[in-house]
């Protein structure tokens, strides 16, 4: 299992189209992928759970995932937030 | 006989049978169940089932409705498949040995209470549209079959609770005459679906499902709120008066749709429409209007989490102006600051945002995220008649101002060897009174004013018209406001190949239509929906009389006392309103 911890930095957070950017990512790779917030754990491919995460800007996250592209999804995601989903 | 009243939601009258909809919501109880096996079959032949239901209303609702709402149910079908919601009803049934339809109910309740929770529009829609598929799966898991509403013998008025889309999705819309609910506001979805039906509906009833049966008689009264169940004779008669009116009344502005906003004596002025996005340009060409008088473009920036992109715009800009082949298009650059702020673009908070850093200054700050707008504009400005208004502008040097960044972009599109319109109108907003009464000197560098009559309200009395202590001194017909409109058209009179138009309040508002003519006002921007009411105004009256009856109005002492007297000319003039 590969996991790595980030900060959400854009403005709204996971909002409406972070979001679905998110989880659309996360749909592409083949591994088990979850958010972990405050314990809480939450499957990445969901939008319905990434939206209820209620994961607003400053927000610190696990991403993490197990399977064959494990280590890529993980970066795939956190580059994501780390761009602020190309705000 | 008896008569409640609610929420006007659609206008109009209709005379029906009632049909109660009601929604067959069942008790589910918590019983633990030994064979998951049947209930994880139970689940999953229901979400196939679901599958196949939304499938079809998807189609029918794209036929019927537009590709919009077929995306509702796209959404629907991404509930079905979600990992969150199928895995928390499975792990319900297996670890916990619930039974399918209680594990359904669990985990969308679950989901619909966090979502409904947050203070945000979106996501409440999204817990409508979460209720809506959870009832949906835990029907097709207890077999239960909702009254069919696509296939209705008579016309009927629908009487329910709420309506969700996938209840008015599958409607039966030929025989579908008119909406009475429980709840609802105006903005509601069965609020939505009754106007673009074009049924009266009338919401908020309280408990109209528990007082009317299906087969009464009723009226639905969209004009005055009310609906009446088995009426009298008397009663039905004099509704029966009503409707006639109304629709002989909507016959008269429909028959007008497609002729020149021109008095009787041949003084021909142009009815435009006021927009805050590209969806809303059928509504004006629907009322036919000419153009459109007033694109608020803040909403693109204030409907988006980021900066929007110039391609963005420009995708935006040209779309509305390739509607319009001949008319023209005013887009007023971002006028944001004072109340409205977006949320990635840091502002302080200020002592007077009104007099503070807003519109054009707050551009003049932000020179990229301005310039971006003013390319994307110039872009689109080959697909129409565009014309760039800014807003804001308290003189002269301001003007010259924005028009040097202009220029700058101009070439740097010459650089980049993309086309624009050379000879782009450029205009300004009449907003503080300062640039009102220097119209004159404003004129040398611009094609075109627009009066923004609100601003220019709140600027010139000195009042904020949100703050009910002192609102009552909020007065367009103050004779002070008259007299700065009159300076300004009469400026442009002045002009060749200039014109002033009016995109505030005060240009839609029929006890005003005949004074503005009369000041010499050539453009109105409005609401789409005031548009023909105010073309049958113009087209009953003489330029002559409405000059007169304006100049008559600049001398008066109150805004109480011309008010008055417009109203007496009009009646006298036959002009009903």
């Amino acid at each position: 299992m590969v996991k790595k911890e980030v900060t959400v930095l854009n403005a709204t957070g996971l909002h409406a189209r972070p979001a679905s950017m998110f989880v659309q990512t996360a749909g592409k790779f083949k591994s088990k992928i979850f958010v972990i917030k405050e314990g809480n754990s939450i499957n990445a491919k969901s939008i319905m759970g990434i939206m209820a995460g209620g994961i607003s800007q400053g927000t610190t996250i696990e991403v993490q995932a197990e399977g064959d592209d494990e280590a890529e999804a993980v970066d795939a995601l956190v580059q994501l937030i780390n761009d602020k989903f190309g705000e | 006989m008896f008569v409640k009243e609610g929420i006007i939601a659609s206008p109009g009258i209709v005379i029906a049978k009632a049909l109660v909809y009601e929604k067959i919501l069942v008790e589910v109880n918590k019983h633990k169940i030994e064979d998951t096996e049947a209930e994880m079959v139970k689940f999953q032949n229901a979400i196939q089932k679901s599958h196949e239901q939304l499938e079809a209303i998807r189609i029918k609702a794209i036929n019927e409705l537009g590709e919009e709402e077929g995306a509702i149910f796209e959404a629907h079908a991404m509930v079905l498949d979600d990992p969150e919601f199928v895995e928390g009803v499975e792990a319900e049934i297996n670890n916990n040995h619930l039974s399918a339809d209680y594990a359904v109910k669990n985990v969308t309740d679950r989901f619909y209470e966090i979502f409904d929770q947050m203070d945000d529009p979106y996501f409440s829609a999204r817990a409508a549209d979460i209720k809506d598929v959870g009832t949906r799966v835990l029907q097709n898991i207890l077999g239960i079959v909702q009254a069919d509403l696509s296939k209705l013998d008579e016309d009927v008025i629908i009487i329910a609770d709420d309506l969700t889309p996938s209840d008015t999705a599958q409607m039966d819309k030929k025989r579908v005459m008119g909406f009475a609910t429980n709840i609802g506001s105006r903005t509601s979805h069965t609020a939505i679906m009754a106007r673009s039906l074009e049924i009266p509906a009338v919401l908020g009833l309280g408990d109209i499902t528990g007082t009317v049966k299906t087969g009464d008689l009723m009226v639905v009264d969209g004009l005055t709120g009310k609906v009446c169940v088995n009426p009298t004779n008397e009663q039905l008669e004099s509704y029966q008066n009503e409707k006639m009116k109304y629709q002989n009344y909507l016959k008269e502005l429909e028959a007008l749709k497609d002729l020149d906003a021109v008095t009787l004596d041949g003084r021909k002025v142009e009815l435009v429409g006021n927009i805050g996005e590209p969806n809303d340009v059928a509504g004006v060409l629907k009322n036919g209007g000419v153009g459109v008088g007033l694109y608020r473009t803040e909403f693109l920036y204030m409907n988006s989490d980021v900066m929007p992109s110039e391609e963005k715009q420009f995708a935006a800009y040209r779309s509305v102006l390739e509607a319009f082949p001949n008319g023209p298009v005013i887009i007023r650059t971002l006028d944001i600051g004072g109340d409205k702020k977006l949320p990635y673009l840091p502002m302080d908070d200020e002592q007077n945002p009104f007099l503070g850093l807003r519109a054009i200054r707050l551009c003049f700050k932000e020179i990229g995220l301005f310039k971006i707008q003013l390319r994307a504009i110039l872009r689109a400005s080959v697909y129409g008649h565009a014309h760039i208004m800014f807003p804001m502008i308290s003189s002269i040097t301001e003007v010259r101002q924005a028009k040097a960044i202009l220029l700058d972009c101009m070439k740097e599109l010459d650089q980049e060897q993309r086309p624009y319109d050379k000879a782009v109108k450029v205009g300004v907003m009449i907003e503080i009174p300062s640039a009102a009464i220097a119209a004159d000197i404003i004129s040398k560098e611009v094609d075109f004013f627009s009066i923004g009559t609100n601003d220019l309200c709140q600027y010139t009395l000195a009042v904020d018209r949100m703050n009910q202590e002192v609102s009552y001194l909020y007065d367009p017909f103050n004779p002070a406001i008259l007299r700065l409109i009159k300076q300004v058209t009469a400026t442009s009179e002045k002009k060749d190949n200039f014109f002033t138009g009016m995109c505030g309040e005060m240009a839609g508002d029929p006890l005003a239509a005949v004074l503005l003519l009369g000041l010499g006002l050539y453009e109105f921007s409005m609401s789409a929906l005031s548009i023909p009411q105010i073309k049958k105004i113009i087209r009953s009256v003489r330029y002559e009389d409405a000059k007169n009856i304006a100049d008559a109005a600049l001398n008066m002492d109150s805004g109480e006392e011309i008010m008055d007297f417009v109203q007496e000319s009009m009646k006298k003039l036959n002009l009903n309103i």
